[in-house]
């Protein structure tokens, strides 16, 4: 298996009906840790995720893994922030990603068994997935991400309208995965798990990277006046 | 009024007493319609997830020819089978004519067209759901279609009774290209379009309310057998 990073983004540009939602947007980024994307609502954080994961269509410029585009697809993992669940039970949602993979049924069973277990609906696995809570069903996305062990793992607003103990089952989960070799990078608008899980720190305004920096240096001393208003409280168009 | 009554009765006895003719028809009537709704959906169900799937560039035109030939006329549907099938046609060395294959035929291309549409109205809504999800897992086009076929498949089922409804109660293009034969291609509708032309009023509606029963219990036994009132939502 070669090396996925480092992940390089020249020029990438993503439009809507002519509209720029994102970019031009350059970034490399290396191998290691958690990345977070912060930023105003609409300011692109969901598009940069959504184009690095290659889901998008760029309309400039070119995303550029180390290992090739076509492996790179397979060693990812992508948790929405509305997570989709699909209509089947909880076990099914959790195998369909191995089946997809031509993984043996009982081996898919097991994994999948011993997921449901991880996330506490280990009492749930029979229930249909359209029919649990919000908490439930974004602790199932993730852990359909994460049950093929990819390299990277995409979250957008994972804890978005989550409680307190969610989100930190949550969390737990991503810094378990993160101990165990997986680069995450996530968006949140929620600064406390900014603080958290950041490694590093992308704070993206009106579609552009405004500033990318490692996270202790970010908080303590941002660099821009837009980061230092936006970390205090303040709105930021 | 009172052949409405009669009709009742005429039919309580023909399905009491088991009359040989009666069930022949009935079983006639089921073997064609269900072979043809089994060939319609193997044709339209995997026609709808493709079109819902896959973005091309006559899609849209597909999509709306495809809803104007639900209401494609059966007689004109049979008038053209016959015309394909008969002696001098391309198809007459088949000898298919007045056969209840062709039967099934002409009943194939009655509900392809209402089974796909149906069909695919359900399975675009279900594909803006996963739409994300299933590109994202990096899934091929065949997994798509298969994950929408099982995973809707509550709503196939309501396109396919659809399709059954429309075919079960079909007379206009059987009549043609089968000829109501007694004892070969006579089914409900033929006979009961027979008799009462026949003036056999009674025995007429007692067909018709045989046939009515017949939907009625071909939908609620799919219905059970798929157990959509017990499981989940859909």
């Amino acid at each position: 298996m070669s090396e996925l990073f480092p992940l390089t983004v020249q020029g990438a540009k993503v439009q809507r009906r002519g509209k720029v939602l994102l970019g031009p947007v350059d970034l490399t980024l290396e191998g290691q840790g958690v990345t977070v994307v912060i930023g105003p609502n609409g300011a692109g954080k969901t598009s940069l995720l959504k184009m690095l994961h290659g889901i998008v269509r760029l309309s400039a410029g070119k995303v550029t893994w180390a290992c090739g585009q076509t492996e790179a697809q397979r060693r990812q993992g992508f948790v929405f922030q509305a997570p989709v669940m699909l209509r089947r039970t909880v076990l099914e949602n959790l195998t369909y990603p191995l089946q997809l993979a031509n993984m043996a049924k009982p081996e898919a069973m097991a994994r999948a068994k011993d997921w449901t277990q991880r996330i506490g609906l280990g009492d749930a696995q029979t229930r249909q997935a359209t029919v649990l809570s919000g908490g439930e069903r974004q602790k199932l996305a993730l852990a359909r991400a994460l049950i093929r062990d990819p390299d990277v793992l995409f979250l957008d607003e994972p804890c978005a309208s989550l409680d307190g103990r969610a989100m930190r089952e949550i969390e737990e989960i991503l810094q378990a995965a993160a101990k165990s070799g997986t680069r995450i990078i996530m968006s949140t608008h929620d600064m406390g798990q900014a603080r958290r899980l950041a490694t590093e720190v992308i704070f993206i305004l009106r579609g552009k990277v405004h500033e990318f920096a490692q996270a202790g240096a970010f908080f303590n001393s941002a660099q821009t006046v837009q980061a230092r208003e936006f970390l205090n409280g303040d709105i930021v168009e | 009024m009172s052949e409405l009554w009669e009709g009742l009765t005429q039919a309580f006895w023909l399905v009491v007493t088991l009359d040989a003719d009666l069930v022949g028809i009935t079983l006639r009537s089921l073997r064609v319609t269900l072979t043809a709704l089994i060939l319609a959906s193997a044709i339209a169900l995997p026609l709808a997830a493709f079109l819902a799937v896959r973005r091309f560039r006559m899609r849209r035109l597909t999509i709306a020819v495809l809803n104007a030939l639900m209401g494609l006329p059966p007689v004109v549907v049979g008038l053209i089978v016959y015309v394909f099938l008969s002696r001098a046609g391309p198809l007459g060395v088949l000898g298919l004519l007045f056969t209840p294959t062709a039967m099934v035929i002409a009943q194939v291309i009655i509900i392809v067209p209402l089974i796909a549409s149906v069909a695919h109205q359900s399975l675009r809504e279900l594909w803006a759901e996963y739409h994300d999800l299933l590109i994202s897992m990096n899934t091929t086009q065949t997994q798509r279609i298969a994950t929408l076929l099982w995973d809707g498949r509550r709503a196939l089922l309501t396109a396919a009774l659809a399709g059954f409804g429309r075919g079960i109660g079909e007379v206009g293009a059987i009549m043609i290209v089968g000829g109501n034969i007694d004892q070969v291609t006579r089914v409900l509708t033929t006979a009961i379009a027979l008799e009462t032309g026949k003036g056999n009023f009674a025995l007429a509606l007692g067909l018709g309310f045989v046939l009515i029963a017949l939907a009625v219990a071909v939908n609620l036994a799919i219905h059970w057998l798929s157990r959509t009132e017990t499981e989940g939502r859909w």
